[in-house]
C-alpha cells in the first residue's frame, strides 16, 4: 500500500469503529429493554400533539414555489458572508463582481414577479 | 489597517474576448427579465433576438479567431477559461446551430399557442454552457458549463406541458443525467487527489515535473474511469446511450434538435478538453476505453437504428452511431495527445462536430414539419408521400439523410472521410474498418426514410405540410451548407486544421 492511501487508513479504522459502537449500542438496547408496545405509544410523535390524519399527506404545491425562490436568498447569503469578511481586500473589483452577482439572482425574483408567482392564489 | 498582501490578486478580465458568453447571457437575461416586465411580444421576435444573439455570439467568436491567429493562444481569467481556436470553433458550432434551431422553434412555439421567452432563454444558457465546456481551462468551470448546459436541457426536454411523452422525457434525462454529472464530478476529485489541481494547465505540470507514486496514479487511473462514464453519458456513447431513444423521441422535436447538435458538442469539446488536452500522459491508458465505447456505439447504433419505426427514434439511434464515429476521431486524436504534431484527430472531430450538427437541426426540423401536419405522429407512415406534397422539403430531407448517411458530394462524407482518415493514419485499421461497414448498416435506416418520402403514397386525405417561412429558410440554408460543404469543403478542413489548443 502507498504511502498516500495509507493517510486513508485513519477513515476507514474510524469508520470501523463507529459501526462497531453504534452496533453495540443499538444491540444492547435491544437486548435489554422490555418491548411492551400498545397503540398509545405506536402512533406518531408529534410533539405531544395527537396526529391529525395519515402519515401520508398532501401539501399545497405553491409551496415550492416559495421553496424555489428561497434558494435566490439562500445562494446569495452563501456567497456574501465570506466575500463581506473580506471585502476591502478585494476593492473595487469584488464590489462589481458581488453587484453582478446578485443582479443576475435578482433576475430570477424579478422574473417570478411579473409572471404573478408571488401573489397567494 | 491590514497589511498589504498577495491574499487576493483580482485576475484581468479581457471583456472583448470573453465576447461570445457574455453576448449569450445578456441575451438569455434581456429575453427572460424584458419578456417577463413586457407584455407579448409581437410575432417571431423572441426567435428573432435569439437568432440574433447567437449570431453575433458566433461573430465574435471569430474575431477572436484572428485575435488568436495573430497573437497566439492564452487564458482567461485567471487561467479559468482557454483563449485558442479550439474554443472558438466550438463557440461557431454552437452559436450556427442554436440560430437554426431558434428559427425552426418561432413557429413550433406559435401555432402551438405557446410563444414566450422561456424557451429561447433556455436555449441561450444551454448554448453558453456548451460555450464555456468548449472554453475550460479547469475542470470546475468544465462542470459548471456541463451543469449549466445540462439543467437547461432537463427543462427544455419536458417543455411541453401538455404532453406526457414530453414530461417523461424530462424525469429520464434529468435523473440520468444528474447521476453521469455525479460520476463526473467524482472523477475530477479523483484528479485532483492525484495531481493536486483542477486546472488543466497544472494538471498537465504536475506529470511533466514530479514523479508518479502509484497511490496517486491509482487515483488519476479511477478518475479517468469516471471521467470517461460521465462524458460517455453525456455524448449518448453506448453502453450509457439507454436515455437517449426515450429522450430524444418524447422530447419536442426543435428540442431534440437542439440536444443532439448543442449537446453533443459540447459534450465532445468537453471530452477533448479532459482527455487529449489535460491527460495526455495517459493516453495510453483511456484510448482503449474509448475504442470500446466507439466500437459499441457504431455498431450498436447503427443496428438498433434499423429495426426502428419512428424516424425520431431512428435518428437518436443514428445520433448514438454518428458519436460513435466522432469516438473514432478521439480515439485517432489518443494516439498522439499532448505531441507537437498533434495529427488529424482532432481537427478531424470539429470539422464532424460542425458538420453534424447542421445536419442533424436540418433533419429534425423536417421532421417537425411532417410531425405539425399529423398531429404529431412521427412514424415512417407520416413520411409517406411527402414527396408528392412537398417536393422541395422531401429534396431537402434526402440531401440530409444522404448526408448522414456519409454519401459524397455532401458535408456527411467530409465528416466521415476526416474521421476514417485520422484513424487509418494512425493505424487503427481495425476501427476504420468497422467504422466503414457501421455506415453502410446505415445506410439502409436512412434509405428507408428516402422510400416512404418518395416511393410510397400516404392517404388521400393528409394535407399538404405547412413551411412557415422561418422553418423554411432554416432548412433551406442548412441543406444550402451541406452541399457547399460537400463540394468545397477546402475551407473548413483548412480551419480545422490550424486549430490551436491552450496546453501548459
Amino acid at each position: 500500500m502507498s504511502l498516500f492511501l495509507r493517510d486513508y487508513l485513519t477513515v476507514v479504522w474510524f469508520g470501523l469503529a463507529a459501526i462497531l459502537l453504534a452496533g453495540l449500542l443499538l444491540g444492547v438496547a435491544a437486548a435489554v429493554r422490555p418491548s411492551r408496545p400498545s397503540k398509545e405509544k405506536l402512533i406518531a410523535y408529534e410533539s405531544g400533539v395527537d396526529p391529525v390524519g395519515m402519515g401520508w399527506s398532501q401539501s399545497q404545491i405553491r409551496y415550492y414555489v416559495f421553496a424555489l425562490l428561497f434558494v435566490i436568498f439562500d445562494v446569495e447569503a452563501v456567497f456574501i458572508f465570506p466575500w463581506a469578511t473580506a471585502v476591502e481586500r478585494y476593492g473595487w473589483f469584488g464590489l462589481i463582481t458581488m453587484l453582478i452577482f446578485i443582479v443576475l439572482l435578482l433576475d430570477g425574483l424579478v422574473y417570478a414577479w411579473k409572471r404573478g408567482l408571488l401573489r397567494w392564489v | 489597517m491590514l497589511a498589504q498582501d498577495d491574499f487576493f490578486l483580482a485576475p484581468g478580465i479581457e471583456w472583448f474576448h470573453l465576447g461570445p458568453v457574455i453576448a449569450l447571457v445578456s441575451g438569455a437575461l434581456v429575453l427572460l427579465v424584458v419578456g417577463a416586465l413586457t407584455p407579448r411580444w409581437p410575432r417571431g421576435l423572441y426567435a428573432y433576438v435569439t437568432a440574433l444573439t447567437a449570431a453575433v455570439a458566433g461573430g465574435l467568436a471569430v474575431f477572436n479567431w484572428n485575435d488568436i491567429t495573430d497573437d497566439g493562444v492564452s487564458t482567461l481569467v485567471g487561467g479559468a477559461l482557454a483563449f485558442d481556436t479550439f474554443a472558438q470553433m466550438i463557440t461557431i458550432t454552437v452559436c450556427a446551430a442554436t440560430l437554426l434551431v431558434a428559427l425552426v422553434t418561432d413557429d413550433e412555439l406559435r401555432r402551438a399557442g405557446k410563444d414566450g421567452p422561456e424557451v429561447y432563454a433556455l436555449f441561450l444558457i444551454a448554448a453558453t454552457g456548451a460555450v464555456v465546456m468548449g472554453s475550460a481551462n479547469d475542470l470546475i468551470l468544465l462542470f459548471l458549463g456541463l451543469e449549466t448546459l445540462s439543467l437547461a436541457l432537463y427543462v427544455l426536454a419536458a417543455s411541453d406541458r401538455e404532453r406526457p411523452t414530453s414530461q417523461e422525457a424530462g424525469i429520464k434525462y434529468f435523473v440520468l443525467g444528474g447521476f453521469a454529472s455525479a460520476f463526473f464530478l467524482y472523477g475530477i476529485a479523483l484528479i485532483y487527489g492525484g495531481t493536486q489541481s483542477t486546472n488543466i494547465g497544472e494538471i498537465i505540470g504536475s506529470f511533466q515535473t514530479s514523479v508518479l507514486l502509484d497511490g496517486k496514479d491509482t487515483l488519476v487511473l479511477a478518475g479517468i474511469a469516471l471521467l470517461i462514464v460521465g462524458l460517455g453519458f453525456k455524448v449518448a456513447a453506448v453502453p450509457f446511450h439507454m436515455w437517449t431513444p426515450d429522450v430524444y423521441q418524447g422530447a419536442p422535436t426543435n428540442v431534440t434538435a437542439f440536444m443532439a447538435s448543442v449537446g453533443k458538442a459540447g459534450a465532445f469539446a468537453a471530452m477533448l478538453r479532459v482527455l487529449v488536452i489535460a491527460l495526455p500522459f495517459h493516453r495510453d491508458d483511456w484510448r482503449p476505453a474509448i475504442w470500446v465505447l466507439a466500437v459499441l456505439s457504431l455498431v450498436i447504433g447503427s443496428v438498433l437504428a434499423v429495426v426502428q419505426t419512428d424516424v425520431k427514434r431512428m435518428l437518436a439511434y443514428s445520433s448514438i452511431s454518428h458519436a460513435g464515429f466522432i469516438l473514432v476521431g478521439v480515439e485517432a486524436a489518443g494516439h498522439n495527445a499532448g505531441e507537437l504534431a498533434p495529427g488529424d484527430g482532432m481537427p478531424s472531430v470539429l470539422t464532424y462536430l460542425l458538420l453534424y450538427s447542421v445536419l442533424t437541426v436540418g433533419s429534425f426540423a423536417v421532421v417537425s414539419l411532417v410531425a405539425r401536419n399529423n398531429g404529431g405522429d412521427t412514424s415512417l407512415d407520416a413520411f409517406k408521400g411527402l414527396a408528392q406534397r412537398r417536393p422541395t422539403i422531401a429534396l431537402a430531407l434526402t440531401v440530409f439523410l444522404l448526408a448522414q448517411a456519409g454519401v459524397p458530394l455532401t458535408s456527411g462524407f467530409i465528416a466521415k472521410w476526416g474521421v476514417i482518415q485520422a484513424a487509418v493514419e494512425e493505424e487503427s485499421y481495425a476501427i476504420a474498418i468497422i467504422a466503414m461497414v457501421a455506415a453502410v448498416v446505415a445506410a439502409f435506416l436512412y434509405l428507408r426514410i428516402m422510400v416512404s418520402t418518395w416511393l410510397e403514397t400516404g392517404a388521400e386525405s393528409t394535407e399538404r405540410e405547412a413551411v412557415p417561412f422561418s422553418t423554411g429558410v432554416a432548412v433551406f440554408s442548412a441543406a444550402a451548407f451541406t452541399l457547399l460543404i460537400g463540394v468545397w469543403p477546402g475551407w473548413l478542413l483548412d480551419a480545422a486544421e490550424s486549430v490551436t489548443t491552450y496546453a501548459k
